[in-house]
């Protein structure tokens, strides 16, 4: 379709971002996996304490530093520099991951290369093209953390569905994803399949079930 | 009197043979011991075995340099991306590759320096990266059993370190330092400063002296600023 022709517009990466971040409940300790998610803590309220742990061993860290001001020994997961709230506290890998596997950790938001309809996710490897295979701490994340939401464009940059009936690539979770926010809508994984809950403006039933891979419901 | 300061890089490494497995620590541009690393390539090591969790990033730091002087036979990581040595040797079949999901490499390399053998683990269970190991179903759920991964050598870098060892590190440089500090045969540290014993406050001693094996002062100032990243990679 020609996008002038679109009754509604994706959301930008900060607009997602914005929506994710209002749904983190306060006093929630999240994970941010690298890519999309790491745009989350950039956009959650001032005030509102959600606390944002690092794989590489910070809980507590905030919005990124002011141009000039970043602290070159502070690094999230995805090696940006980023600044450390009020609060913060620092720790090794093991214990990281302990946190992680643990299950102390309320949420994790992970980007994906596909999802499944019964919850399975793949974000490490695509095996298709020459890029290094690379799993980070992806597996651990989605075994561990009490939730796992994903957050992610709806289709490829070629327009193929990223929500499908099962994943085509090699899986990092079996059964993991609760919840997918993408540039069009939010929707939940279920029992039943996915359940869309909230969709952009002006983008019918049809169109979004056209651009994804599996049956949705509608709530 | 014990003290386990080195005058040089030379005589830190001193001993490292051929076909060392060797853990290095940091993560991103923190926390890595590049001035050893560096070491290690000047000797012109081959055949060695590394286990770190990413694969380098320029090629002119640390295990970019190793990398590209063909020092590595194996790498044992998490996150091999954003490396451009590591990506052309890689595609050239000059380098093996590992992949382990990061708390399972950061628990192996904790388990060998507490004395554990093995353990079950959910990560991985059901996926290529828990493919071919034993599994064993715990509270319902599959586990995956790893062993521990131990080491000839650990590579550490610490913010202050005494003349017994005793290790604390700066902000993120933490990370799989101290956990590599205990699972190695040699662990060798390169520290930003060496202060007399007794400065360290006992409270603030992350890694107790006995894991250490020798300190090199190595004061060389702030790791470089991270390079925001761009839209690539989708996991964690």
């Amino acid at each position: 379709m020609n996008p002038a022709e679109r009754s509604y517009r994706r959301l930008s990466r900060d607009m997602l971002a914005q929506r994710v971040a209002a749904d983190i409940p306060e006093g929630w300790h999240v994970n941010l996996g690298i890519g999309l998610p790491t745009h989350v803590a950039d956009h959650i309220a001032p005030g509102r304490e959600v606390i944002l742990q690092s794989e590489n061993g910070i809980l507590g860290f905030g919005r990124k530093p002011p141009e000039g001001k970043a602290d070159p020994w502070i690094v999230n997961a995805g090696k940006e520099n980023v600044t450390l709230v009020p609060g913060a506290s620092l720790f090794d890998h093991a214990d990281s991951f302990a946190m992680i596997r643990g299950g102390h950790l309320d949420l994790c938001i992970l980007g994906a290369y596909e999802v499944a309809e019964n919850g399975d996710v793949a974000n490490w490897t695509t095996e298709h093209n020459d890029r290094v295979p690379a799993v980070g701490g992806a597996m651990d994340l989605a075994a561990g953390a009490r939730r796992l939401w994903i957050m992610t464009s709806h289709t490829t940059r070629d327009g193929r569905p990223k929500l499908v009936r099962r994943c085509s690539y090699p899986l990092t979770a079996l059964r993991a994803v609760k919840r997918i926010y993408t540039d069009l809508a939010v929707i939940d994984v279920t029992h039943v399949g996915f359940v869309a809950i909230d969709r952009v403006a002006g983008l019918s039933r049809d169109i979004l079930q056209e651009l994804t891979g599996a049956p949705l419901k509608f709530a | 009197m014990i003290d386990k300061q080195v005058k040089s890089i030379d005589e830190a490494l001193d001993g490292i043979p051929d076909g060392a497995s060797v853990l290095v620590g940091g993560f991103g541009a923190v926390g890595q011991p590049n001035a050893l690393m560096e070491g290690l390539a000047e000797r012109g090591l081959k055949d060695l075995t590394v286990i770190a969790n990413n694969a380098g990033f320029e090629r002119h730091i640390g295990l970019g340099i190793l990398i590209t002087r063909g020092c590595i036979r194996k790498i044992i990581c998490s996150f091999p991306r954003r490396s451009p040595a590591f990506a052309d040797a890689y595609r050239d079949g000059k380098i093996e590759l590992e992949v382990v999901p990061q708390g399972t490499l950061a628990e192996r390399i904790r388990a060998a320096g507490a004395g554990i053998g093995a353990f079950y683990t959910p990560t991985a269970a059901g996926t290529q990266l828990g493919q071919g190991k034993e599994t064993r179903e715990i509270d319902g759920r599959t586990h995956v059993l790893e062993y521990a991964l131990g080491a000839d050598v650990a590579l550490v870098e610490a913010w202050s370190a005494d003349r017994w060892g005793n290790l604390t590190y700066r902000g993120s440089g933490r990370n799989f330092n101290p956990v590599m500090a205990m699972a190695a045969r040699l662990t060798i540290v390169q520290a930003q400063h060496v202060v007399p014993l007794g400065r360290i406050e006992p409270d603030a001693v992350v890694t107790p002296g006995v894991y250490v094996d020798r300190i090199v002062h190595v004061p060389y100032g702030d790791p470089p600023l991270a390079v925001p990243e761009g839209a690539e990679g989708a996991s964690a």
